[in-house]
């Protein structure tokens, strides 16, 4: 099977406001999705629901197959995520919040792997330091090392460099990148950055009020629709969702 | 279930309590403070009255019975605020851990915690007051089971209360004990009740204990019956907790309270 993640028909409605209105997609091995959208899209809630902490309407999630509304647990196993919203508990340390996801991830050789990420985030200096003392981007750094614990099969990440300088945002795009590119998993992104996209994403989707809009490559997306730059399109998408989707 | 999961909110509760003054002390200090201010109430109760009653077994072993009561519902619940005050639902949620594993981790970290305080007790209330557990027999075993077992109901009643209507809610937990106390005969005789009293003590499992504790102290013999009865009452109670506590939390992942637990939506 090449797909990850199969979102099939999802619908989330908040009373008389529908949040995600039926919409399919799918994340492939190796591959990084950009789930794009204005505020409000829809995005966040669903990466909620993908996560199993907030339930469709209707429709299906499945994770390498697993149907995560019957078999909740075994599909969160192949999962992990990082927003810049869910900060790790700052009154633990950046080694103690590893070792309480590890165990609730069931990471095997704990210890190895906690001291892999710590090298790998460049966290080794702040292993002891508690989560809640760090800056927002050494943070942002503990949530993805968190996030890479159980080596995931799907990786979620909610606008992950959001408070991040760029020289550091750079560095973490690049250590997504490699994550896809050498492990099994797929990534679905969210960012407002479109520079960000463009550069890491093989795939993105636009989503407009809880409406998948268009789909395409980044990269020719933008002439595909006659904007000169993904951001044009990203500013045509949440002004006038209407005209791209009669086009 | 996996054990590695409910070890790790054990471990979590663990690395708090370690690493903080403030969650160590009242483990124990509130609950010797209890067991030093009723060791000299009974004393002076001891000296005033005529009857020659000793006041120690049945006034301050009821304290020390009721303070490891409160001991485990706190436990419960001090374990699931350090999610509520590290709004760490979203992150702890979005883990393979069913409820089960959670709840479980819950009730290890009470067992741990109240631990403490029960030892800390005793060991005030024998060697200050001279209280003998050998008074109560093996009667002892059942009354700090059925106490354990409403402390664990209560806590995980009071978290789905928290859970359900947001961290302001915490406040509704606090003061259970203190509401339950008049009903369960924790210092007098269920007979001192008006009639409507005695009819709520009759569900509530501790009222058992109470009375068992005092028949054996004024050398009669506890009802293994009564005893046996709140035993059940306290298991079927925290069967009903921990539905209750499932019910709300799928109310909450249905109207994406999980994930903006501090918003408090109540939708």
């Amino acid at each position: 099977m090449s797909e990850v993640l199969a979102v099939t028909q999802l619908r989330k409605t908040y009373g008389e406001v529908v949040a995600v209105d039926r919409i399919s997609f799918e994340v492939r091995r190796k591959e990084i999705v950009g789930l794009l959208g204005p505020n409000g899209a829809g995005k966040t809630t669903t990466i909620n629901m993908i996560l199993g902490v907030l339930t469709p309407d209707s429709g299906r999630i499945s994770i390498e197959g697993i149907d995560i509304a019957t078999h909740r647990s075994q599909a969160l196993h192949r999962t992990n995520f990082a927003a810049v919203y869910a900060p790790l508990p700052g009154n633990l340390t950046v080694q103690q919040n590893l070792r309480v996801f590890g165990l609730l991830y069931g990471v095997g050789n704990l210890v190895e792997r906690i001291e892999e990420l710590l090298r790998q985030f460049d966290l080794e200096k702040f292993r002891d330091v508690k989560c809640g003392v760090l800056s927002s981007g050494e943070q942002t750094r503990v949530s993805l090392a968190k996030a890479m614990l159980n080596s995931p099969q799907l990786l979620l990440l909610d606008e992950p460099t959001a408070s991040l300088d760029p020289a550091i945002a750079r560095d973490i795009r690049s250590k997504i990148k490699e994550f896809a590119a050498r492990g099994t998993g797929g990534v679905l992104w969210t960012s407002h950055n479109m520079y960000e996209v463009e550069e890491v994403c093989d795939r993105v989707l636009f989503l407009s009020r809880g409406k998948i809009l268009l789909e395409g490559d980044p990269k020719t997306l933008p002439r595909e629709h006659g904007k000169a730059t993904l951001e044009e399109l990203f500013i045509s998408v949440a002004r006038e969702p209407l005209t791209l989707e009669v086009e | 279930m996996y054990f590695t999961r409910t070890g790790a909110i054990v471990l979590r509760q663990f690395y708090l309590m370690r690493g903080s003054l403030s969650r160590v002390l009242p483990l124990f200090v509130w609950a010797g403070i209890d067991i030093v201010l009723w060791g000299f109430i009974t004393k002076y109760l001891n000296t005033v009255a005529s009857s020659g009653f000793n006041f120690v077994p049945s006034l301050l072993g009821a304290v020390l019975l009721w303070d490891f009561l409160i001991r485990v519902m706190q436990g419960v619940t001090m374990t699931f605020f350090e999610d509520v005050w590290s709004r760490n639902f979203l992150n702890i949620f979005a883990t393979p851990l069913s409820i089960s594993e959670y709840l479980s981790g819950l009730v290890l970290s009470s067992i741990a915690s109240s631990s403490v305080g029960l030892v800390v007790m005793v060991v005030l209330a024998t060697a200050l007051f001279g209280l003998s557990f050998f008074v109560y027999g093996v009667m002892l075993v059942p009354f700090f089971l059925v106490l354990f077992m409403c402390g664990i109901a209560l806590g995980i009643l009071g978290s789905s209360v928290v859970l359900r209507l947001g961290p302001p809610a915490e406040w509704f937990v606090w003061p259970i004990p203190a509401i339950i106390s008049p009903f369960v005969g924790v210092f007098y005789p269920l007979s001192t009740l008006p009639r409507w009293m005695r009819f709520i003590s009759l569900a509530l499992p501790p009222s058992y204990v109470f009375e068992g504790m005092r028949a054996i102290v004024s050398g009669g013999t506890s009802s293994a019956r009564g005893v046996f009865l709140g035993a059940c009452l306290a298991l079927l109670y925290i069967l009903f907790a921990c539905w209750f506590f499932a019910r709300v939390y799928r109310h909450a992942v249905q109207t994406g309270l999980i994930a903006r637990y501090s918003a408090e939506t109540l939708s």
